[in-house]
């Protein structure tokens, strides 16, 4: 690891003042992906902030007004699944969040750090589609559909902050995951939501980000059936190829995930 | 940059560059060499050690990450006299090998028992397997590790209804 300045502010004003002054900085959160890529050099920052002091970024709870769950930047996967609220409120999240990578990993990786990040085969991605979710930055708020741009690429701009992710509660929702078994990472996930407004079907490890399966949902509004889905057809145009799957086989991953959705939710009512 | 770490109870201030990982503090400086760098790149779980009370891989954390925080390493927990709970049970269970990935495993089990028993959570033999998903043995195929956890997990949780 080349060598860093370290600072540790306990406010967002000072942490964003620190990122203005440094030359090359980056934000520290977990350190579960960033450190691991210092180690290879494939980050090299001049400095690094680390946000674990900031209070504002802290917390899961229940919002009066439209009854969205917000869940703080800095919280650790593990404290998401085991959140009481959580799974009193919105289970399907602690089941996302339940699934990343190992024990330790899930106590230090943190949902800001994971969604900033956006890694094609990360879990969360796939929850804020489905969950029709907004991300809070310090000074703005973007809706999931503005968010998840490209291969590790989102509308935040480097000194952009995630503060907060608000995520719809749906009548009932459910992940279905093909986790790598090395590296636990999804080769595909889909998180399939009932709605008041509709299906939601969000799919992530197939393509270069996250995205909505708009195809799958329009079916599946039709008729949530696992037999609906077999009419649609999901095009690999763009899908990932790598050493671990084809992007013919991550397309049939997704309607196999699908379905396995749709029949968890068919035998749960 | 001076660091002030609780390890093992003790208040250690250790002098360190932002760059050092707080493994190598523990076994460098501290010389506390029970806690193992298996691969380095976060896959392999032996150098895993409690920071604040949950399971971290002190080969993925700064050491400057840990300031104020409380540390413990497989040293702090029992000692060749007084065996922990969980190490015994990996005595007599054959739990290991070469011994290698065991501080890891250890450490890693406390927490998950800890974990199950603050949630009245079942710690059945799936569940003890996804919770060392993070931890690689490459000696015992890890029959008899799953059943020293279980049977670590069985005594801590007698040991917690009797106190
Ligand atoms: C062995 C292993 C297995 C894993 N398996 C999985 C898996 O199965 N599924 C999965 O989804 N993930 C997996 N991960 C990744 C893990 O979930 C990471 O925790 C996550 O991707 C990043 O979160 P972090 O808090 O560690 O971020 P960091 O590593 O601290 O930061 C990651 C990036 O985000 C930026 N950043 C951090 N916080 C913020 C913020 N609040 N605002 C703006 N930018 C920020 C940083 O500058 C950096 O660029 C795995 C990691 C490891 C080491
Ligand atoms: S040495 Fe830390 S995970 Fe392998
Ligand atoms: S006992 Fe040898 S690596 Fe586990």
């Amino acid at each position: 690891m080349y060598s860093f300045d370290y600072h540790r502010p306990d406010s967002l004003d000072s942490a964003r003042s620190l990122f203005a002054q440094a030359e090359d900085p980056m934000y520290l959160s977990g350190g579960m992906t960033l450190i691991p890529s210092m180690k290879q050099r494939l980050a090299a920052p001049s400095d690094l902030i680390d946000l674990s002091g900031l209070a504002e970024l802290q917390g899961v709870e229940r919002l009066d007004g439209d009854g969205k769950i917000r869940i703080g930047a800095l919280t650790c996967h593990n404290d998401v699944a085991n959140s009481a609220l959580v799974l009193e409120q919105l289970p399907v999240l602690a089941q996302v969040a339940g699934a990343i990578g190992d024990n330790q990993v899930r106590n230090r990786g943190t949902l800001g750090g994971s969604i900033a990040n956006s890694d094609p085969a990360a879990d969360w991605p796939a929850a804020l589609v489905g969950l029709q979710a907004t991300i809070h930055t310090q000074d703005r708020q973007i809706a999931v559909e503005d968010f998840f741009r490209d291969l590790f690429e989102t509308a935040l701009a480097a000194e952009d902050i995630v503060v907060a992710v608000d995520f719809a509660i749906p009548r009932r929702a459910t992940y279905q995951k093909f986790r790598h078994p090395a590296s636990g990472y999804a080769v595909v996930g889909v998180l399939i939501a009932e709605h008041d407004n509709g299906i939601r079907v969000g799919v992530t490890g197939a393509g270069p980000c996250a995205f909505r399966a708009c195809a799958l949902e329009d079916a599946l509004n039709n008729s949530f059936t696992e037999e609906a889905l077999d009419a649609v057809d999901v095009p690999d145009v763009g899908f990932n190829s790598d050493i671990h799957a084809s992007a013919e086989y991550r397309s049939h991953l997704v309607k196999v995930l699908s379905k396995r959705a749709v029949a968890q939710l068919r035998s749960e009512s | 940059m001076n660091v002030a770490i609780t390890v093992n109870g003790q208040v250690q201030n250790v002098e360190v560059a932002a760059n050092t990982l707080l493994v190598n503090v523990l076994r460098e400086q501290l010389g506390l060499t029970g806690t193992h760098v298996g691969c380095d790149t976060s896959q392999c779980g032996a150098c895993t050690v409690h920071l604040d009370g949950r399971a971290v891989k002190s080969c993925s954390v700064l050491a400057v990450q840990a300031q104020g925080a409380q540390v413990v390493t497989i040293e702090g927990i029992g000692s060749t006299d007084d065996l922990h709970p969980m190490q015994a049970a990996f005595q007599d269970c054959h739990g290991l090998q070469c011994g290698f990935c065991t501080p890891g495993m250890i450490m890693q089990a406390i927490d998950l028992v800890t974990d199950a028993q603050s949630q009245s959570k079942p710690l059945d033999s799936d569940a003890i397997r996804h919770g060392l998903e993070g931890n690689i043995c490459r000696c015992t195929g890890y029959q008899n590790i799953v059943a020293a956890v279980a049977k670590g997990a069985a005594e801590l949780s007698s040991k917690a209804k009797g106190a």
